[in-house]
């Protein structure tokens, strides 16, 4: 039985409940727009919007923290029933996740400089497309909590899937170019680190979306069929010895 | 929902539908009381519609729903405390391990002692503590010496999680202990004439939160040895005492499942409303 937002007898609850939702799309949209800075700044070289970003990153992390603050006094004095209780579960858990989404951006802003010095992302221009959709997956996510959508959750998950085969692809010509020119090692890692990031906020936007499809429909979301696991790559290929 | 509440007060059969929820399935733990259908009228205004419920010895089954939807008058039906209500009708059918319940040649006092009933407000006989739990025993014929009484009356109270405190006073009145003690002098008083069920009628709403948790945890204790069937406003308190929870509304059964299923993910939005106040 899922959430239709009537009102509670107890209006207060009701004032609590959108506080928390008014919070939760305030830290979603403030780590939609880390990503995008931290991803400007890495194309024009821009060492102050990069700056920018780790300088934000403070006000995302105190959102999480009232956000939570407020969840647990919401659980403690109202305890809540079913669809109440799954999303305010739903909302610790996402504030949490969106946070470390926060977190990859600020990540990304840092290593700003050290590409910069170079002023080229080489092996990595498929970096700011494979950042639109991650970007895309966050927003979708958190649209989906707001409209306590579980299909349009069940969307995101499917389409991280993109994001993964992006980094697929990135990690394997950044890996040829690292062969081909080893003096430029150094920034190639960074730069495959900036996808990794990339890709683990892909995830954590299909976490968001898992959140929200069991706020809405009271069961875990089913697992998506995946393609080749980015993981994958990093193990040893077999030699049938 | 707030239609839901004008229409609480007058329902009238007319408002009635016919109960669509199954019966839980066995495979629960034994079956101990079922019912099939089960209809009841006051005069011409009908409180309950159509309801079907097993209950299992090994779960605690909760009634729950709002004032006036019938769950108390469907709980004083599974040991025929409604007989003592002139215009009251029950139809239908109940079974307790097998046996109708409503039959001609059921003795209605053997009935209650099998199917023993703790009210919301203790009711203690202005008796001793000791005859409070003698008096079952006695006019049942379940014990044939005075020693064998005192132990009735000393497993009960142990059961009842009152010996300790009233083991050295036992010839005081039973209306001078609290009114969590004279609750658990009730159960240990239905406990007496060793019953199969014992129907608890909102046995916590006239105590403190202590003695609610003293009763909880003696719900707990005997789940089990008895088939355990409670009538609670406090959807918290269902939540945690019970293994399976009714949510009534309008005399009609909207759902039967799994308490930690009811409380987490109901599958009627009449539940949902209930559970998570948004009714009315």
């Amino acid at each position: 039985m899922a959430n239709t937002g009537t009102e509670h007898t107890v209006k207060a609850f009701d004032t609590d409940i959108n506080e928390l939702r008014g919070m939760v799309a305030e830290i979603g949209g403030r780590s939609e727009q880390a990503i995008a800075k931290a991803m400007r700044a890495l194309e024009k070289h821009d060492l102050k919007l990069a700056e920018e970003v780790v300088a934000e990153d403070k006000l995302i992390d105190e959102l999480e923290k009232r956000i939570d603050e407020l969840t647990f006094q919401t659980i403690a004095l109202r305890a809540p029933m079913a669809d109440d209780l799954r999303e305010l579960i739903a909302t610790f858990k996402i504030s949490g996740v969106v946070e470390r989404i926060g977190d990859y951006a600020k990540n990304i802003a840092k290593r700003v400089p050290v590409i910069a010095s170079t002023h080229k992302l080489g092996p990595a221009s498929l970096l700011p497309s494979m950042s639109n959709i991650a970007s895309e997956l966050v927003r979708d996510a958190l649209e989906a909590f707001a409209r306590r959508d579980a299909d349009l959750a069940l969307e995101v998950s499917e389409r991280d899937q993109i994001v993964d085969d992006f980094y697929t692809s990135i990690f394997r010509s950044v890996i040829t170019y690292m062969i081909e020119n080893p003096k430029d090692i150094g920034e190639a890692a960074h730069l495959l680190f900036i996808a990794k990031n990339l890709e683990r906020i892909g995830d954590h936007a299909t976490n968001v979306a898992e959140m929200v499809y069991f706020a809405a429909k009271g069961e875990p979301m089913p697992e998506r069929d995946r393609g080749e696991n980015p993981t994958d790559l990093l193990e040893e290929p077999t030699t049938g010895r | 929902m707030t239609d839901l509440v004008d229409s609480a007060s007058t329902s009238e059969s007319s408002t009635m539908t016919e109960s669509t929820v199954p019966a839980i399935s066995a495979g629960d733990g034994p079956l101990k009381m079922t019912t099939r259908n089960v209809d009841v009228f006051y005069g011409e205004k009908q409180a309950i519609n159509g309801v079907s419920i097993d209950v299992t010895m090994d779960n605690v089954t909760a009634f729950i729903g709002p004032s006036g939807c019938g769950k108390s008058t469907f709980l004083r039906c599974l040991n025929r405390m409604n007989d003592t209500i002139p215009i009251a009708k029950v139809t239908g059918d109940i079974t307790l391990e097998g046996e109708d319940i409503y039959a001609p040649k059921m003795d209605v006092v053997q009935l209650r002692a099998r199917v023993g009933m703790v009210f919301q407000k203790p009711n203690p006989f202005p008796k001793s503590i000791y005859d409070n739990i003698a008096y079952g025993p006695r006019i049942h014929g379940l014990a044939t010496s005075k020693d064998e009484l005192d132990n009735i009356v000393e497993t009960s109270l142990q059961r009842a999680g009152l010996w300790g405190e009233v083991q050295d006073r036992l010839q005081d009145s039973g209306t001078a202990l609290s009114g969590g003690q004279q609750q658990r002098l009730c159960i240990a008083r239905a406990i007496a004439v060793d019953p199969e069920v014992i129907l608890m009628d909102e046995p916590c709403s006239a105590l403190d939160p202590i003695a609610t948790a003293k009763i909880e945890e003696l719900i707990h204790e005997l789940r089990g040895k008895y088939a355990i069937v409670i009538v609670t406003h406090n959807m918290q308190q269902a939540a945690r005492v019970s293994q399976r929870t009714a949510f009534f509304h309008l005399g009609t059964l909207v759902e039967y499942g799994v308490t930690s299923d009811i409380f987490t993910n109901p599958t009627q939005e009449k539940t949902r409303d209930y559970i998570t106040g948004r009714y009315g």
